[in-house]
């Protein structure tokens, strides 16, 4: 007993923070958990009942049998059984309902979310073109306002989860598939790949930053500006490397001549929180630790070591530092 | 006994896993674009499943089939599943073709690939004709290819004439 008490307040604790399901943050996970919750006291009535008719009939004497008082049991048993799942079908449907019809007279933002091994290339939709912002491993969507997130795979399968907020949603090469999603708590919160897809698969995460309205417009004013000119001779010296050798030929730079698609947009990189989908905090060292050896940091990754002199590195991490 | 013995011999025989090196030092190969690597390493890429695997997402990715065609069935640029080599077809020959690009169309990948990279594309290349060990290539690949399928199945016999079928 004295052993097993630490160890249920460590799972306790797991209970909140910035990947769980009981956080609730989200109207998709507070009607999960109260469904949750529901089932927990139906289904653990029937099995106290359970276990209490087969104590009975363990400690009962055998006695002759009455035959009425048995039906009357059967009957309250049957019924109990039927009621409850009317009772929990009704409440699953309910529930997928209201999550469905949440929020519907507003328009839902859209954002489409492209997974690849092993990263999240996110995209905001706007009817106007120039309106559209490319971002990668980061997602800021405003409080209570519902989110339409339409899911594609450039190779695998992949899985988005963002147990805070909803449920999870597979990510299908070669297929659309949508979630939609009514955050309804400010705070930071974690997505992870939830469909084992690769090497790196545990490393393939992304921070969710739920905002209010004002601080969402911000950001996205923000995001739409091109990326900002190099002022310091080490920034311009990293950006014509960056611009002349592999690292524009798969990564994009709003404003420059780096246009790859094949991966990350790095056009607003410094703002982010993380570097290389989750796996690295946001940092100088860590930006060029990454650079200068991605198979050592994510063994797998797609990111080739290029191969640079440590000036050039310098130079390199420099510049990306600006892009803010 | 001794066949027991014998072919659980064979079966740990195949417990071997292909090596992957995702990397060797970073800075032995790639500084100078398709830096001349030695010949058993050269030999390691075109023999890895591993590198022929990263060569042909490379292939997409840096739009070869663009104008070589989807698996090198050649349109713009020659087709790569020939047995014509117009700059030679060793695995030091195609890297140098992509390093420096070639007259009439075939761009340099110097500043855009590296070393690593190019070498992975040659193995892949070759392997487009037949080139690549058999063990190495894919046997279920889904795009249109110079050899038949490695399966267990017989090939199919053409229909004769008169016959049902």
């Amino acid at each position: 007993m004295r052993r097993a008490l630490p160890i249920v307040a460590l799972l306790l604790a797991g209970c909140s923070g910035v990947q769980t399901m009981t956080e609730g943050a989200g109207f998709g996970s507070r009607q999960f958990n109260s469904l949750m919750l529901l089932f927990l006291i139906v289904t653990g009535i029937s099995f106290a009942l359970v276990l209490i008719f087969l104590l009975l009939a363990l400690w009962r004497r055998r006695s002759e049998p009455g035959e009425a008082r048995v039906r009357s049991w059967l009957i309250a048993w049957i019924a109990f059984i039927v009621i409850g799942l009317i009772l929990l079908t009704g409440a699953s449907f309910l529930s997928d309902r209201r999550e469905a019809t949440a929020a519907a007279d507003q328009q839902p933002l859209k954002v489409t979310v492209s997974a690849s091994q092993w990263w999240w290339g996110i995209e905001y939709q706007n009817d106007d073109p120039s309106r559209i912002i490319h971002t990668a491993n980061e997602l800021h969507l405003p409080v209570g306002r519902p989110v339409q997130l339409k899911l594609n795979s450039g190779d695998v399968i992949h899985s988005l989860w963002i147990p805070a907020l909803a449920g999870k949603q597979d990510l299908i090469p070669g297929r659309d598939n949508d979630i939609r999603i009514l955050p309804t708590r400010i705070g930071r919160y974690r997505a992870q790949c939830a469909e084992f897809c690769g090497l790196q698969h545990a490393h393939m995460a992304f921070d969710v930053t739920v905002e209010s309205p004002q601080a969402f417009a911000a950001w996205y004013a923000a995001q739409l500006q091109p990326a900002p000119e190099p002022a310091t001779p080490l920034a311009k010296a990293g950006h014509d490397w960056f611009m002349s050798h592999a690292c524009s030929n798969c990564h994009a730079i709003g404003g420059t001549d780096a246009n790859g698609r094949t991966g990350p947009d790095l056009t607003h990189l410094a703002s982010r929180r993380t570097i290389a989908a989750g796996t690295l905090q946001m940092s100088r060292g860590n930006l060029m630790g990454w650079i200068e050896n991605p198979q050592g940091v994510k063994p797998g990754a797609r990111m080739p070591t290029v191969g640079m002199s440590a000036d050039e590195l310098h130079a390199v991490a420099s510049y990306l530092e600006t892009l803010k | 006994m001794g066949l027991a013995l014998l072919s659980s011999l064979l079966l740990l025989g195949a417990c071997r896993r292909e090596d992957r090196s995702q990397t060797t030092d970073p800075h032995a190969e790639g500084a100078a674009g398709g830096a001349v690597i030695a010949a058993p390493e050269q030999a390691h890429y075109a023999a890895s499943a591993y590198h022929l695997g990263e060569g042909q997402r490379l292939y997409r990715w840096m739009n070869c089939n663009g104008c070589h065609g989807p698996a090198g069935g050649g349109g713009m640029a020659p087709s790569l599943m020939d047995a014509k080599w117009r700059y030679g077809g060793s695995m030091a020959d195609i890297v140098r073709t992509i390093d420096v690009g070639r007259p009439n169309g075939m761009p340099s990948f110097h500043d855009r690939l590296t070393g690593q990279q190019m070498w992975q594309l040659a193995a892949y290349v070759r392997s487009l004709s037949g080139l690549a060990p058999k063990d190495a290539v894919s046997s279920r690949g889904e795009e249109f290819s110079t050899k038949a399928p490695y399966t267990q199945r017989k090939p199919a016999q053409p229909p004769k004439p008169g016959e049902a079928y």
